[in-house]
């Protein structure tokens, strides 16, 4: 089978997303451990974001937490879950806290992968729905996590703060990215 | 702050003839992320789906995947593997009645620092042998860059028609 080499314009009818309507906003990558990470002053020019990384934390199993704009109210964060250990599938739910929604975890072994949209972000007619693809492989150990969360807050989306009481290690990386 | 529009098509291609393998080599380091977004139909209901990258073929793969079928859901482990197993642990492409839809990302392939995450969904209708969703996050203990990966199955040829198109995501 020939190789497929170099830039081809795609064969299939449709894209994922049209062209130009999907554009890199900011990039946050850690050189040196940090205990959080935020996206500020984000344009309310697009319909949807969407963060993409990869990461590690100090410790085992610490929650990453996402917090909208400044909302510290723990009620207003809610998520369920659906992991899968490597043995078993099970779910959970639970209320957010001070720092936001349960995300996903970090791991000193392997790295977090993630991928989250936020849709609607600007909206202020209604709350806001987070969906989350995240899960870490260690060759012998791992988990993945598909997280629905919700944040109660009508306002528009200007910031994000992703946070960990374990820190993110160094090569974890951020990238944000809107949708028009 | 923004860095513009991102999202290329970087290569794709629609199998005009059955294949036992699918190559993307030379793949331009100047992206973040890789989607392979991938349309398969194999000749038997058995096939799994593989990815090795940079021509490694050794055992340095590894699984970790949850599943549904429709009556249950799963998950599963698989370690020191010779690929990545991207479809095959619960569910495999049909041979007829639709096609299995595979998106795979490959998260941050071009940096020489980390290991090699990738995250994958999958569906599959059902009539087929083993229909349902399956998601994996899997590794490639290696921190070089990514530059080619195969596509292959275990039992089968790609059918007529399958559909492979390789986008990348560049950050700012």
């Amino acid at each position: 089978m020939t190789p497929i080499l170099g830039i081809m314009a795609s064969q299939i009818s449709g894209h994922l997303v049209a062209p130009n309507n999907y554009e890199s906003i900011a990039t946050v990558a850690v050189t040196t451990a940090v205990s959080s990470i935020t996206f500020s002053s984000i344009p309310g020019t697009y319909k949807d974001l969407q963060i993409r990384g990869v990461g590690k934390a100090v410790s085992s199993g610490i929650w990453v937490t996402l917090k909208m704009n400044s909302d510290t109210t723990s009620g207003n964060y809610y998520a369920h879950r659906l992991l899968g250990n490597g043995t078993a599938a099970s779910f959970g739910n639970n209320v957010g806290s001070s720092a936001g929604i349960d995300f996903t975890t970090f791991y000193p072994t392997g790295s977090t992968a993630f991928v989250t949209d936020i849709l609607d972000y600007t909206s202020t007619n209604k709350a806001k729905t987070v969906r989350t693809l995240s899960g870490y492989d260690a060759n012998g150990s791992g988990e993945f996590n598909y997280m629905s969360g919700y944040w109660a807050g009508t306002s528009a989306i200007t910031t994000l703060t992703f946070g960990n009481t374990a820190n993110f290690e160094q090569y974890t990386h951020f990238a944000l990215y809107g949708v028009k | 702050m923004t860095a513009g529009a991102t999202y290329t098509s970087i290569a794709s291609t629609t199998l005009s003839s059955a294949a036992s393998s699918v190559t993307f080599s030379s793949i331009s380091g100047a992206y973040t992320d890789l989607v392979l977004v991938s349309v398969v139909i194999c000749a038997t209901d058995s096939a799994n789906q593989r990815m090795t990258v940079n021509g490694s073929t050794t055992a340095l793969y590894s699984t970790t995947r949850i599943s549904g079928n429709g009556s249950t859901t799963a998950s599963g482990r698989y370690s020191g593997l010779n690929y990545y197993l991207l479809t095959g642990g619960a569910i495999n492409p049909p041979s007829t009645n639709g096609s299995q839809i595979i998106i795979t990302n490959l998260m941050n392939y071009s940096n020489t620092t980390t290991d090699k995450t990738i995250l994958v969904k999958a569906g599959n209708p059902t009539g087929s042998t083993y229909p349902g969703i399956e998601y994996n996050v899997e590794l490639y203990r290696s921190t070089s860059a990514i530059s080619s990966f195969v596509l292959t199955t275990d039992a089968a040829n790609f059918s007529i028609g399958c559909t492979f198109s390789l986008y990348g995501i560049a950050a700012a």
